[in-house]
């Protein structure tokens, strides 16, 4: 029988040693956060420190733990459960709703049609950029470089409008649903997001001119927190944070879903440009480019999306799935976002686990922060991408 | 690529058919129930076998079944190199809930191992950091089993609003 630890683990310290000059020198546990501004949320990191040199990280979560899963055994309807879905990851609700809305969808066999598909889509990739955004602008917040966040936030705050004019709400949408939409999008959308779409492109290389290439940004973030491939596999690391240690590995084309396997993109992947493979500034730059391929993909599907066609067509009266279980997965901006869902054919889910990218890419941490300085531990979380909502549900 | 179908019959004929048992009338993917206590040996082989090569766990959850007064946890792999996937299953009773931790096969099973003791009071033997991870160390009960109450007072607050 394993013995289980009610409470933390006791912290030890080594005992003191001689450092020569008649004075002493020992390990010392410091805690970072929970509120600390980099830990982009309440997160506590346990750091045992040699000096300034990290020899342990333990990072405690749960700070915002809502009990998201009970709650949605709780709701006597599927459809209930779509606004708490916004709240996990509250920084890309549209990519948290499509992949519930494809899980339900394909446990109850419904078939959506073309427009709403093009739609989703599009929104799925705008919302990519405005999280991206948030996430390299808050990075070299973290670091200390104050304007590039700015800049992003500009731009950030246009694709939240293009939401707003469809959906209502700038943050959190309740917009996809099972089988189709909220509503039909506004008659301007496609100039709009086209207009987007050409004025952002840009503002890419300005962001790289700024930030990307800044000697200071570099010389913080290169050679820090190296993952290797392997070691990223092991722990279930998915997304940007994957590929910035050159693993290509993208959903939306090793398992595609939704019709992402129309369009023409890459997977972007990290090739230790300024250091080495799986550093910081790897992640950080597989960000940036991964904008530029969510613009090549919002740009295609609107040339294809089709004029006609209820969003509302497919929306089942009362939501009554099979007894069974699926487990469904999709590409959200931090990594792969699992849901196990199980029906015991009632109108209440019998159970819904969220396999949250945020969660599994964070249990990587301890393994990657040792031998950092305390000022590097900011930047190698701040290059995960972690939002502390999903981390806790 | 093989079909659960296929890896039934190979575990079948690598641990023998008393252990494993397939199930394939469900709505969407079959599954497979295997015994809790060999867990470790069948995942090592599905991990490191050529031609298998589970080298990622998607997924590790907690499942209840008061009805049959049983526990369940369900493991979700994948092969990045040979793009297939399994589903296992562990059941065991509500009483004495506790399986060999898969945590030295993937890495990434350890928190989510700790977030199933922490919803499910499953206990995964040999695991190195065995204790809640979500909820407080010392809160009682677990929340996701279908008849968890929660407790009136926390440290002296009142819980229930």
């Amino acid at each position: 029988m394993t013995n289980v630890k009610e409470k933390g683990p006791e912290v030890t310290f080594t005992e003191p040693v001689e450092s020569g000059n008649g004075m002493k020198t020992q390990e010392m546990v410091i805690n970072m956060g929970p509120q600390h501004p980099s830990t982009h949320g309440v997160l506590r990191m346990e750091l045992t420190l040699d000096g300034e040199i990290v020899t342990r990280a333990v990072p405690h979560i749960g700070y915002l733990h809502r009990c998201f899963e009970k709650h949605s055994e709780a709701m006597n309807d599927y459809t209930k459960v779509i606004p708490y879905v916004d709240r996990m990851d509250y920084v890309a609700a549209m990519n948290n709703e499509l992949g519930y809305a494809i899980a339900m969808e394909r446990l109850m066999g419904i078939e959506v049609n073309e427009r709403v598909e093009y739609v989703r889509v599009i929104m799925a990739e705008l919302q990519r950029i405005a999280s991206h955004l948030l996430a390299v602008g808050t990075f070299g917040l973290d670091i200390g470089a104050f304007t590039p966040f700015l800049y992003c936030f500009i731009e950030r705050e246009k694709i939240l409008d293009i939401f707003e004019k469809a959906s209502g709400a700038r943050l959190l949408y309740n917009y996809i649903w099972i089988g189709g939409l909220m509503n039909d999008v506004p008659a301007d959308f496609k100039t709009d997001t086209a207009a987007f779409v050409k004025s952002f492109r840009p503002k890419i290389k300005e962001l790289n001119d700024l930030l990307s290439n800044n000697k200071i940004f570099v010389d913080r973030t290169a050679n820090i927190g190296v993952l290797p491939a392997q070691v990223a596999v092991n722990y279930g690391v998915s997304g940007p944070s994957l590929r910035g240690s050159g693993f290509k590995w993208d959903l939306r084309k090793d398992d595609p879903y939704s019709i992402y396997d129309r369009f023409e993109f890459d997977v972007i992947v990290g090739n230790g440009e300024m250091g080495t493979l799986g550093d910081c500034w790897d992640r950080y730059i597989v960000r940036v480019w991964e904008m530029e391929e969510s613009l090549k993909i919002i740009e295609q599907a609107l040339d294809q999306m089709p004029e006609e066609g209820d969003v509302q067509e497919s929306i089942p009266k009362k939501i009554r799935p099979p007894a069974g279980e699926i487990y469904c997965r999709t590409e959200t901006p931090r990594g792969e976002l699992g849901y196990y869902i199980i029906s015991d054919k009632s109108t209440t889910p019998y159970r819904v686990k969220v396999r949250a990218p945020s969660f599994v890419n964070l249990s990587v941490l301890p393994a990657i922060s040792v031998g950092a300085m305390v000022a590097d531990m900011v930047a190698i979380i701040g290059s995960i991408d972690i939002v502390l909502g999903e981390v806790d549900r | 690529m093989k079909t659960t179908e296929e890896l039934h019959q190979i575990l079948s004929e690598e641990f023998g058919e008393d252990i494993i048992e397939l199930k394939a009338e469900e709505v969407v993917a079959p599954w497979i129930v295997v015994k809790g206590d060999q867990i470790q040996k069948i995942t090592k082989f599905l991990r490191d076998e050529p031609g298998l090569r589970f080298d990622s766990l998607m997924c590790l959850s907690g499942v209840h079944y008061p009805k049959e007064n049983t526990l369940g946890v369900v493991y979700h792999l994948f092969s990045t190199t040979e793009k297939h996937k399994l589903t296992l299953k562990v059941i065991m009773p509500e009483d004495d809930a506790h399986l060999p931790t898969v945590e030295q096969v993937w890495k990434t099973a350890d928190w989510h191992e700790r977030e199933a003791f922490d919803m499910f009071g499953i206990r995964f033997d040999g695991h190195p950091d065995h204790r809640r991870i979500l909820c407080p160390d010392d809160w009682e009960g677990y929340p996701l089993r279908k008849d968890y109450q929660v407790q009136e007072f926390y440290c002296g607050m009142k819980v229930k609003y």
